[in-house]
């Protein structure tokens, strides 16, 4: 299946720590999940957040969740108060990550 | 098998007033946690102490909640846990107890203590204890003259043994968010240091609910299915003394508790799922199942856990200069435009006069400035908001910023509104430095 976005098939949140952030990916179900595990990589998300992301992505899965999640280091510009980016917390990301154009 | 309802009733310092008297007032519970303490928390408090160290340094906005509801929490029987005690417990304790005495009600309030190491981190560097930044590898030493504040995160045990005093009320500084719960868990169900599966549960359960109404419908991808958003149910978990719990909420509140809701709270601020480390115990967040089981009640079972490391995390927080930011309204035709060139007319001007700052940021609201190129913006709009912040240690070129912005109201392009709130603050720069410390070090101390 073509042309569906993230969000037509998951849920997700963001949050920092420090100048990272992690976005939490739910899928709505095991069979989308599976996909992602082979179609959503650290390169992939990497490449996605390229102009919002300097550091590197990790990926750790919840299988028990159907959920990924995924570091994306050096991303806030120093974070916390020391930042002075709008969304200095990272609250934004997770509705980021849902408008990705997906091929499965 | 026995359990316990443990809600919890703030989130954050500045979280709603309503919900923890909605919780007290129809929750049916046992426990009410209250988080008041963000990072920087600590050294806003650490400085009201500096300057008032009799009455300074904790969350007024817990003895203002206490004294709403005293009445209500002596009939209901609910035990608060809340680390409102910030870094002047006893001062807390003293308004609390005043509470009580006019009201003629016995209240007892434990406090805990030795969480604060900030009288002692000059010794504690100087007898090895490194410090090291855990997000940087820096020295301490980069930082040393400029701490405002130090806490270790201590462990549930310690919060424990103030329940075992017989408690009405437990204030602490520094606990770990999940802490809260875990706490009235091992005082209530007598579990031993080395019950890492239910201890694991038990922070599962805080991990949840630490956050408010984060798992009850808030912030969630699925917001347009949620009704009641105005009257948002906060969570509470009831827990077995195997450690397995439910979540729910109240009656007649809003909001929804769900698989979904439930998990994009367990992934709130999650790093490697496999190892979140507690002071109490190392949690596998891949090991559990979650089921709906009900109208808002989804059940968590089968949490593994392992032994706790030998270190605590310790929050420390310093001074590293100051900002401020501020921001114009733009409108009319060409708004993209004029944002651009109100943003270069005051960057040239700052740098005419020879200001340099440590770090800048221009920021056009309304044009993806939160995702970039992630979203396509349209050429044409017909207003945008453009936010401007500066860095600085010196706070006289922090200030001169402040005054550039309302002149451009007149002195720019023209159709620039929004500036009814003044100039923007100078604000002190309190940055973070999360490090550990060897557990042995610390002694902690609970008493009525």
């Amino acid at each position: 299946m073509k042309n569906r976005l993230l969000g037509d098939i998951a849920y997700a949140r963001s949050g920092d720590k420090g100048s990272n952030v992690n976005v939490g990916i739910i899928f709505k179900n095991a069979s989308d999940y599976s996909n992602a595990l082979n179609s959503l990589t650290e390169k992939v998300i990497k490449s996605y957040f390229a102009d919002m992301v300097k550091g590197d992505v990790i990926r750790y899965e919840l299988p028990n969740l159907n959920a990924l999640n995924f570091i994306l280091n050096d991303s806030l510009e120093g974070g916390g108060s020391e930042t002075l980016i709008n969304d200095a917390q990272g609250k934004t990301f997770g509705q980021a990550v849902l408008m990705m154009e997906i091929d499965f | 098998m026995k359990t316990i309802r443990v809600a919890n009733g703030q989130g954050f310092w500045g979280d709603s007033i309503d919900a923890p008297i909605n919780l007290i007032n129809y929750g049916n519970i046992d426990y009410l946690t209250l988080d008041y303490l963000a990072e920087v928390t600590m050294s806003i408090m650490q400085r009201q102490k500096k300057k008032d160290p009799e009455n300074g340094g904790y969350a007024t906005d817990f003895v203002k909640l206490i004294d709403l509801t005293i009445h209500k929490i002596v009939k209901n029987n609910i035990k608060i846990i809340a680390n409102a005690g910030g870094v002047n417990p006893e001062a807390c304790r003293r308004e609390l107890l005043k509470i009580a005495k006019k009201n003629n009600m016995n209240l007892k309030v434990a406090i805990v203590t030795g969480d604060d190491i900030c009288n002692n981190i000059d010794n504690l560097i100087d007898n090895g204890q490194d410090f090291k930044n855990l997000d940087t590898g820096k020295d301490i030493n980069s930082i040393r003259d400029n701490i405002y504040s130090a806490n270790v995160y201590i462990d549930s045990f310690s919060v424990a043994e103030a329940l075992d005093l017989g408690a009405d009320i437990v204030l602490c500084g520094r606990i770990s968010d999940p802490g809260l719960v875990v706490a009235p868990c091992i005082y209530e169900f007598d579990w031993s240091r080395d019950e890492f599966d239910k201890l694991a549960s038990a922070t599962v359960a805080g991990h949840i609910i630490e956050c408010g109404a984060q798992c009850t419908g808030g912030n969630f991808s699925q917001w347009m299915d949620i009704e009641g958003l105005d009257n948002l149910g906060y969570p509470i978990a009831v827990i077995t003394e195997d450690g397995s719990f439910n979540i729910t909420k109240p009656e007649n509140t809003g909001g929804l508790i769900n698989r979904f809701t439930v998990s994009e709270q367990i992934l709130y601020e999650l790093g490697d799922p496999r190892q979140y480390i507690s002071p109490d115990v190392c949690v596998d967040f891949t090991s559990f199942s979650l089921n709906e089981i009900g109208d808002n009640v989804v059940a968590v079972k089968g949490v593994k856990g392992s032994a706790p490391t030998t270190t605590y995390k310790v929050s420390v927080s310093y001074f590293d200069g100051y900002k401020a930011s501020g921001q114009l309204t733009i409108s009319g035709p060409n708004a993209i435009a004029k944002a651009k060139k109100s943003a270069e007319i005051i960057w040239k001007k700052l740098d005419g006069i020879g200001i340099k700052y440590d770090k800048t940021s221009t920021e056009f609201l309304g044009l993806s400035s939160c995702h970039k190129s992630l979203a396509v913006t349209p050429d044409i709009v017909n207003e945008v908001v453009l936010r401007l912040g500066v860095k600085s240690f010196d706070s006289k070129a922090v200030s001169r910023f402040t005054k550039e912005l309302a002149p451009l109201i007149t002195a720019g392009p023209p159709g620039i509104t929004g500036f009814a709130e003044g100039r923007p603050r100078v604000k002190e720069v309190i940055a973070y430095w999360p490090t550990l410390i060897d557990k042995k070090i610390i002694k902690t101390k609970a008493k009525l």
